[in-house]
């Protein structure tokens, strides 16, 4: 496909969904989101950068090999749930503390984020692996 | 402490072993078998600390530990040392240090000399854990463990096919044996209420009169036979001979063939004693000695001869312990100890002349005292142990056994003649293998060999060499090895305090008189050998019947069932797939809804609003066009459009987290369906009208099921506490105000966790069918199947139903 219109559409949109499904991940605990929608957002501002040009820049523009989005991401949901064995706890309890950011004030981190983290990565992996393989010859 | 260090450290040092062979032989290539002397340290560090423990040990004292491990259901990692284990212990670990060195001359050079290193300590570890475990569940674990390093090791050399069946079938026959005693074990620790064998030793006699005794002795025995080789398992043994000889030399001759034997003596004290127990461990055990001693007569191989003159060995032990009087018991350790020595010796010389002639056939090797005169000497010693020639350990031993068998008339009024004459055979045909492996090669004319024959390096000599010698030395200084070593092991059998003296000569008795006779027998049989050598080949048809052709057919028929089902459930065509699946579906949650809850209610549902209806006229419409459409966009975009309208009664019924969830899975599905679209071919009708009919029908009964499981949930009061409680919980414990997204990572995030680690294993198998090059049409269809997968496991971690 080589559409002038879908490609510099594509330029302004997908940054700025990418910003979104980042927000949507953050903001999952407290409002509609989660690591979950925020990596199928993500996923499909790819989708849309593969469809518009081709796979192979979007290849190169992501960087990291999407198998290892994957691992990545499975690693991440994995500590999250490990750091608290080594705190004695039962896996996957919930940690939390506040760390103060200058010009910010408190900020709540805990390994739940963590884990969403782990999902939001897993499901962009998942989601762009089969998108762009397709999408491919 | 020290004794779970003993067991602990080999899988340790396992890790790192094949990074110290890649550094030493880096460091030092002039060296190449360097690395096995390094790790032969810590087997060796191990059987100091053994040997240190033999006099206290000897005056009856156990060490002990336990760990709980999981305590709830009463399993510990426990381990103890008495003078049975200690026994095997010692084999293990002293023999160990002798392979590691012999490894490290044997694999000189080898590329994968590290992973070798590695199988065998980790071998060595899940053997030290099975004679040190107190435990019967800790014991399993181990026993398992060696089965699997078994595995690793016999299909070393991974390329031959040969060794890959060698190694599936020492682990399925083993593996078979180990399921069986698990599931004697398991009964064991319900009579007794215990899993540890020290408080079952408490209370023995709970065993011997319990209803369940017979299948627990039978399931025992045969994990013990299948491990020992014991007829009609003794097959997998000469198979087993794949493995490269420091392999076969450690695990097949001295210590893993001989867990079963040490399980059986372990549990004597517990299970022994009946009829049934003797009567089982003696037939099996007499058969077992003849009929290896006999197959070893067809064979012409190195080491396939002492593969069966082992399986006969086994078979003797075997049945020392099953005639159970302190004499054989006795006996039946001594041969172990005996065997352990000059067996472990033999497969390692059997090695040496591959190594240096490459020439393995008996037949074709002749005269190379000459070359090797060094190696001959140790074949000789350890040869003459084997044959049972004075003043050798096997003779002692084989001494003991017959004081054994000619005292056996517990058994029966024939059974000593009859066990006796069995002995005296074996000894006669083991006799004729002890010349065949240590005689035949080293005299008589040279011959030309592949590689120029010449005396092997330090590394290969010293391990036979040691074990050779000490069959000398336990005859004529008993006090130091045998006298300390068997005694309190065969105390642990019997359960009282034995001084064995392990003696070479008892004076004038009716044993030495009938072993000489055997010997002279065997004497006769071996000079004699080319007359009648001919006629094993007149018994081809045994191979038939053997229960290794049984193995084979098994094998076959199993491979050829999962063939035949796989043709007919996995057909490749993805309709078949989804009729499968529909109609199973329908059929286990249709049946009980009719049978076991009866017609839906329509009386609690929310009043009617118009934009319900419109709504759901919408979808109504756009699904029948999805399914006439003549084009596949189209059918894709009204699909699409059936989505968004499941969309908007999430958005109005005030699920936000179900509605994003659903839009963007929806948006993607059209993405991922045009992509798959595109390889496939034009789009023709081809259905034939009577197929069409059943698709609908079955369609309709799914949506009809389906509305009727929603009707029917939405009928009754449903418990709210579940859902108020995980609200109530969400932000003080969760730290989250969104419920749905506290439950997703934090309240189940371990389902999550189970969730995305299918989705990450669904996508990698799209990915590589995709990446099929070869046969395109097929990666084209699994990914039309996988992308349907794959918007239905979505939801399951975002939201409800999607209709994909």
């Amino acid at each position: 496909m080589n559409s002038i219109i879908l490609q510099t559409a594509t330029r302004f949109l997908m940054p700025l969904i990418l910003v979104f499904s980042v927000v949507m991940m953050l903001q999952g605990h407290n409002k509609p989101g989660g690591g979950f929608v925020g990596g199928l957002l993500a996923a499909a501002a790819f989708a849309l950068h593969a469809l518009a040009f081709n796979p192979a820049e979007t290849r190169a523009s992501i960087r990291f090999d999407l198998r290892s989005i994957i691992a990545t991401g499975l690693l991440c949901a994995l500590s999250a749930g490990v750091l608290s064995l080594a705190q004695g706890m039962p896996l996957f309890t919930g940690l939390w503390m506040d760390v103060a950011v200058p010009g910010v004030g408190h900020v709540h981190l805990g390994t739940p984020m963590l884990f969403d983290l782990g999902v939001y990565l897993v499901v962009l992996g998942i989601t762009l692996l089969m998108v762009i393989s397709l999408v491919e010859d | 402490m020290t004794l779970l260090a003993v067991v602990i450290s080999g899988f340790l040092l396992a890790i790192g072993a094949p990074l110290v062979a890649r550094v030493l032989g880096r460091a030092l290539p002039g060296v190449p078998s360097l690395a096995g002397w390094v790790l032969a340290a810590l087997p060796a560090a191990i059987a100091v600390w053994l040997v240190m423990q033999v006099s206290s040990v000897g005056h009856g004292e156990t060490i002990s530990v336990v760990y709980p491990w999981v305590p709830g259901l009463g399993i510990d990692l426990a381990f103890m040392l008495d003078g049975l284990s200690l026994l095997f212990a010692l084999l293990i670990s002293g023999i160990g240090a002798l392979i590691f060195i012999y490894a490290g001359g044997y694999m000189a050079g080898h590329p994968h000399q590290g992973r070798l290193y590695a199988f065998l300590l980790f071998f060595m570890g899940s053997m030290l854990g099975v004679v040190l475990a107190s435990n019967v569940l800790t014991l399993f674990v181990f026993w398992e463990l060696t089965s699997i390093s078994s595995y690793l090791l016999i299909g070393f050399d991974h390329r031959r096919a040969a060794a890959r069946a060698a190694a599936l079938q020492a682990l399925l026959v083993t593996g078979l044996g180990g399921l069986a005693m698990l599931a004697g074990l398991l009964l064991m620790g319900q009579v007794a209420g215990t899993y540890s064998i020290s408080e079952m030793l408490a209370s023995p006699e709970v065993f011997r009169s319990h209803a369940l005794y017979v299948p627990i002795v039978i399931l025992v025995v045969l994990g013990c036979f299948t491990k020992s080789a014991q007829f009609p398992f003794h097959f997998w043994l000469p198979g087993a001979m794949e493995a490269p000889t420091p392999i076969s030399a450690y695990l097949h001759s001295s210590t893993m063939v001989k867990a079963g034997i040490y399980l059986l003596a372990r549990m004597t004290p517990l299970l022994g004693g009946t009829e049934l127990w003797q009567w089982l461990l003696t037939g099996a055990g007499a058969v077992t000695m003849v009929v290896g001693a006999v197959l070893a007569m067809r064979e012409s191989y190195l080491k396939r001869l002492l593969a069966y003159s082992t399986v006969s060995a086994l078979g003797i032990i075997t049945m020392g312990l099953g005639i159970g009087t302190t004499g054989a018991i006795e006996g039946a350790i001594a041969f172990l100890l005996a065997h352990a020595f000059y067996k472990g010796s033999l497969f390692m010389v059997a090695g040496a002349i591959d190594h240096e002639t490459g020439e393995k056939n008996v037949d074709k090797l002749s005269g190379l005292r000459a070359s090797m005169p060094l190696l001959a000497i140790v074949a000789l010693l350890a040869g003459a142990s084997l044959a049972g020639l004075v003043p050798f350990a096997g003779f002692v031993a084989k001494e003991m056994v017959l004081e054994g068998t000619l005292h056996a008339s517990e058994l029966g009024p024939a059974a000593p003649a009859l066990l006796t004459g069995a002995l005296l055979l074996a000894a006669a045909l083991l006799f004729v293998v002890a010349g065949l492996v240590t005689v035949k090669p080293f005299f008589g004319g040279a011959r030309p060999t592949p590689k120029k024959a010449h005396e092997p390096p330090v590394s290969l000599l010293l391990g036979p060499l040691v074990l050779a010698g000490l069959g000398v030395v336990i005859v004529f200084v008993p006090g130091v090895l045998a006298d300390p070593l068997i005694g309190p092991a065969a105390s642990v059998v019997v359960g009282e305090a034995l001084h064995t003296h392990f003696a070479l000569w008892h004076g004038v008795t009716l044993a030495l008189g009938l072993s000489a006779a055997a010997l002279l027998a065997g004497l006769g049989l071996y000079v004699a050998r080319g007359k009648w050598f001919g006629l094993m080949s007149r018994f081809a048809w045994v191979d038939r019947v053997s229960p290794s052709a049984v193995y084979a057919g098994t094998l076959r028929f199993v491979g050829e069932l999962a063939v035949s089902q796989t043709r007919l459930l996995q057909n490749g065509k993805l309709r078949d797939y989804l009729i499968t699946i529909l109609l199973t579906t329908i059929l286990i949650v249709g049946y009980p809804l009719v049978a076991m809850v009866g017609a839906p209610s329509f009386e609690r549902l929310a009043p009617l609003h118009w934009f319900d209806v419109a709504i759901a006229g919408l979808i109504l419409l756009s699904s029948i066009a999805a399914v006439t459409s003549g084009s596949r966009l189209m059918a894709i975009i009204a699909l699409g459009l059936a989505g968004l309208g499941v969309t908007m009664f999430y958005v109005i019924y005030a699920a936000p987290d179900l509605a994003l969830t659903q839009i963007s899975i929806e948006a993607l599905s059209v993405v991922l369906f045009v992509l798959v679209f595109r390889r496939l071919p034009d789009f023709r009708s081809l259905s034939t009208a009577r197929s069409k009919v059943r698709d609908a029908l079955i369609a309709c009964a799914g949506g009809a099921m389906m509305g009727a499981l929603v009707l029917m949930a939405t009928s009754f009061a449903s418990d709210k506490s579940v859902s108020r409680e995980l609200a109530e919980r969400s932000y003080p414990e969760g730290h989250g105000r969104n419920v749905v997204n506290v439950i997703l990572v934090d309240f189940r995030a371990l389902d999550t966790m189970g969730e995305i680690t299918v989705l990450a294993l669904a996508a990698l198998g799209v990915y590589s069918l995709l990446k099929m090059r070869r046969r395109p049409e097929v990666g084209a269809e699994a990914a039309g199947l996988e992308v349907g997968r794959g918007a239905g496991v979505g939801p399951a971690v975002g939201s409800g139903e999607v209709s994909a």
